[in-house]
């Protein structure tokens, strides 16, 4: 208990440093131009949550990196579990999946400017195009990486090939799908500021580029530091789901180590 | 293809040669053995002698290179669903509790759910794992994970038992309950076990026959009939004479050099 406060402390201390440091150089060395500064920062900030800017930006980031994301999950969880029991279309398909994984995803923003226009549902597509090659190859890898002697002891005990997917497949490869959602997380974030930043007029990323061109530099770090708010809450979502579908995992962790 | 014969289980003229990195090593060979129904058979001999590869062939998880394992009389192909098998290792499901891990073969007959947990309340008792229904596999120590397998073995409820060393991380009365119960439930439900072990008294006192291997490559080399009672009291058991004449007579089968030494 004493050790979490001390370093709580420690932490409260380096953050204090941190920003009186920054404060100070910015003011000294007139460089509030290039760095801004912490109190314009946070003075921005009320005007922005004020005025309702904040708001309208941040809501349509949000909606556009939540649903890039469902979307994204859900049809990689799907095409991830049907070709790693699926094991002939999967050996046909792989140099295919593989060429198209290894592309960096961000080279596609200009493509889906071109097929969908610039409005939301390009964005919403981009980012699902995203997340669904990452939850895809893990959920494939998790399927693929299933333990046959417990596929075999159900199969002695007379399970349908249901109860082997229900008892032993998606259990097993929830650890990996959850690797690939931890993943994606980011990656929303990324795919959708980089959308709002080609092509739009809404939005954190347009907030970015927009005050970024306009040489507001308290506007650019204000939006970032929203940004970094906005990926820690997601995470935070994740890892609390991933405590509520996997309890197996935190007792594990809770474990003393043993070998 | 009816083979003619008796017996639940038989293995004929059995031979099990693996190929692995262009090494080929013979397990098991020359078997030729038959199971009758109801029948406890234990099979000891030295570690990699194949004893595991045959239980494997029994439940048809390998086929023999040659000869063929027939189950009442039908060659068995794909896997044998008449048999339960633990084995060696557990291979419980670590996403599930224990009490859960015993209701999935009970979940797979399709059991309602208060049937299911009734069930497994009572194995739970049977295998003294009480207080420890929602612990996860990993939280229990090895000797209560094979018993938590054992539990599960038992609520599948199969024709035969093919048991891998079910006992072997037991402590000397835990392990004399647990074979006080197999040897209820072969005698209440009729059961076929064949059931292998590295411990001799084990593979005396609960067996009507005992199998004795050779090492790698492992040859049956002697067939012991205990003819002990089907019903018997395994704790007074080690004391009786004809108890110690049998496992006398095992040991020194297992470790003749000793002997020899020791006679000279
Ligand atoms: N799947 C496999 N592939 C290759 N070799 C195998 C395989 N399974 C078993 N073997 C080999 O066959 C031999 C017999 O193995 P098996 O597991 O049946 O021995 P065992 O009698 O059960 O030994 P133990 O008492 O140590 O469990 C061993 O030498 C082992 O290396
Ligand atoms: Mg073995």
């Amino acid at each position: 208990m004493t050790d979490v406060l001390k370093i709580n402390v420690m932490r409260l201390i380096l953050a204090v440093a941190f920003l009186w440091g920054w404060e100070y150089a910015a003011t000294a060395y007139k460089l509030s131009f290039y760095i801004s500064r912490p109190s314009e920062i946070y003075a921005r900030l009320l005007l922005w949550v004020g005025d309702g800017t904040l708001a309208k930006h941040l809501f349509v980031t949000i909606y556009v990196a939540i649903s890039g994301f469902v979307l994204g999950s859900i049809a990689g969880l799907l095409v991830g579990l049907v070709l790693g029991r699926a094991k002939t279309l999967a050996r046909v398909l792989d140099p295919f999946l593989m060429a198209f994984y290894s592309m960096p995803k961000v080279a596609l923003a200009p493509v889906f400017v071109l097929w969908f226009g610039v409005d939301t549902s390009m964005k919403v597509i981009f980012v699902a195009t995203v997340v669904f090659f990452l939850v895809f190859i893990n959920t494939y890898s998790g399927v693929r990486n299933v333990s046959r002697e417990q596929l075999t002891i159900l199969r002695l005990m007379g399970a349908s090939e249901l109860n082997l997917l229900t008892k032993i497949v998606f259990p097993s490869a929830l650890v990996w799908v959850f690797a690939g959602l931890r993943l994606s997380v980011p990656y929303s974030l990324i795919g959708t500021i980089l959308g709002e930043m080609t092509a739009t007029n809404k939005g954190l990323g347009y907030l970015l580029a927009n005050t970024a061109g306009t040489f507001d530099t308290a506007g650019t770090f204000t939006t970032l530091f929203v940004i970094i708010l906005l990926s820690m809450t997601f995470n935070g979502v994740v890892r609390v789901l991933e405590h509520v579908l996997m309890p197996w995992r935190i007792e594990h962790d809770a474990e003393e180590a043993t070998i | 293809m009816v083979a003619g014969g008796g017996g639940l289980i038989r293995f004929e003229g059995i031979n099990k040669t693996f190929n692995s990195g262009g090494r080929s090593l013979e397990a098991v060979g020359e078997i030729n053995l038959t199971v009758q129904e109801g029948e406890v058979i234990t099979l000891v001999g030295p570690s990699g002698c194949g004893k595991s590869t045959l239980l494997n062939m029994a439940a048809g998880l390998m086929k023999p290179t040659a000869g063929v394992v027939c189950y009442r009389g039908n060659p068995v192909t794909g896997l044998n669903r008449h048999v339960g098998y633990m084995t060696q290792s557990d291979h419980l499901l670590p996403w599930r509790s224990i009490a859960k891990n015993i209701a999935v073969p009970l979940e797979i007959k399709g059991l309602s759910r208060v049937k299911t947990s009734a069930r497994v309340a009572e194995l739970i008792d049977l295998v003294g794992l009480t207080g420890f229904e929602s612990a996860f596999p990993t939280q229990v120590s090895g000797g209560m994970r094979k018993r938590a397998a054992l539990a599960r073995l038992l609520a599948s409820d199969p024709e035969t038992l093919l048991m891998d060393e079910p006992f072997a991380a037991l402590d000397a009365q835990l392990r004399i309950a647990m074979q006080t119960e197999l040897l209820r439930v072969r005698e209440k439900f009729g059961k076929t076990i064949l059931f292998v072990t590295h411990d001799p008294d084990e593979a005396i006192s609960i067996a009507d026959r005992c199998v004795i291997f050779s090492g790698r490559p492992g040859r049956i080399v002697r067939v012991l009939d205990t003819g002990l009672p089907r019903r018997r009291d395994l704790a007074k058991l080690r004391f009786e004479p004809e108890f110690l004449t049998l496992a006398r007579g095992l040991w020194e089968q297992l470790t003749p050099d000793m002997h020899a030494e020791a006679c000279s």
